[in-house]
């Protein structure tokens, strides 16, 4: 049932003077996935320099809340070019995603690193050391830390797979 | 005398390009261990880049930037390296007919002849100037190049894909 009714969506969308350009010249995909994965390699490397730093690996001398001043809300813009690249390229290939569940997985994975990263800002954006604070929060902080490089690298690796379960 | 193409057909004959081919999983696994660690890499180089052109980190001395960031740089690197060798290793051949292949290597040698050139000479005198927000000319460019060849370096990634079915 819902298979069909976006089986349809896809069809619909495919339809559109807007799909049939991007598809029509042959560059314009290749430099949509390029702008693409710039912006991911932006926002995946904020992210990790910021767990990174949770972990006590690089730049101790500062206070976290420094460090997620400084890359975290690179974050926000560049995802906004994201979600807009992204978009162009599915309705260009409305079934190569809307299809496909690999697609979903991501989407539900970039949920979750949202909000990781919106906790993030905030807590240090009150209180720079706030994650150095206690034992329990700095366990705390290394776990939230762990779970988003995680959870980033899944994006990404479902980014890639994406390409290898579309739909007929 | 080894020909570079016996070289070349002697490490496309092995048993682990042959696996790497074959084993539907493998492939995209490394591929995607690739995309990883490329990301890695210019995200992080981008962090210098930008504090070389005076954009971002202004209260950061550079040179605590780069103890920071390229030890990182480095390794995603290595990891880059290692993952692109065994997909290339899986289609030699073809890649090395591949215009898009060939100057992505050639990119990325000019990009490391940049940082060369920064390090080795544009910054011999760093500790004078690595306080400042602008910094001097050839530090600027070597930022700004930097930026350029990184990006082409990610374009004519995606194009090969485009221009070379091996999956």
């Amino acid at each position: 049932m819902i298979g069909a009714g976006l089986s349809e969506l896809c069809n619909w969308l495919a339809a559109t003077p807007l799909s049939q350009t991007i598809r029509a010249a042959g560059w314009i995909i290749p430099t949509l996935q390029t702008i693409h994965i710039l912006s991911v390699a932006v926002v995946f490397s904020s992210a990790i320099l910021v767990d990174l730093r949770i972990w006590r690996l690089l730049e101790r001398d500062v206070p976290l809340g420094e460090i997620t001043r400084r890359f975290l809300p690179t974050i926000w813009p560049v995802l906004f070019i994201l979600l807009t690249t992204g978009s162009l390229l599915i309705v260009g290939e409305p079934r190569r995603s809307l299809l496909n569940s690999t697609f979903y997985f991501k989407m539900a994975l970039l949920a979750v690193a949202i909000v990781l990263t919106v906790a993030l800002q905030r807590s240090t954006s009150s209180s720079p050391s706030f994650w150095d604070g206690t034992r329990i929060r700095r366990i705390a902080g290394r776990f939230a830390a762990s779970v988003s490089i995680l959870v980033w690298c899944g994006i990404l690796f479902a980014g890639r797979w994406i390409a290898y379960t579309q739909a007929g | 005398m080894l020909t570079l193409s016996e070289f070349i057909s002697y490490f496309e004959d092995s048993a682990l390009a042959d696996n790497i081919r074959e084993n539907d999983l493998l492939f995209p696994l490394i591929e995607s261990v690739h995309v990883v660690s490329i990301c890695l890499v210019v995200g992080s180089i981008l962090v210098i880049d930008l504090r070389l052109l005076g954009l971002a980190s202004l209260n950061r001395p550079v040179g605590r930037i780069t103890n920071a960031i390229l030890p990182l740089t480095w390794s995603a690197f290595a990891v880059a390296a290692a993952s692109g060798l065994l997909l290339f290793i899986s289609n030699a051949t073809k890649y090395l007919e591949n215009g898009y292949f060939l100057a992505k290597v050639l990119l990325i040698c000019a990009a490391g002849l940049n940082m060369v050139v920064f390090h080795g000479i544009s910054a011999k005198d760093l500790r004078r100037w690595e306080n400042e927000a602008a910094l001097p000319l050839p530090a600027r460019l070597a930022g700004g190049l930097s930026i350029l060849l990184w990006v082409a370096v990610v374009a004519c990634g995606r194009w090969i894909g485009f221009t070379m079915q091996v999956h």
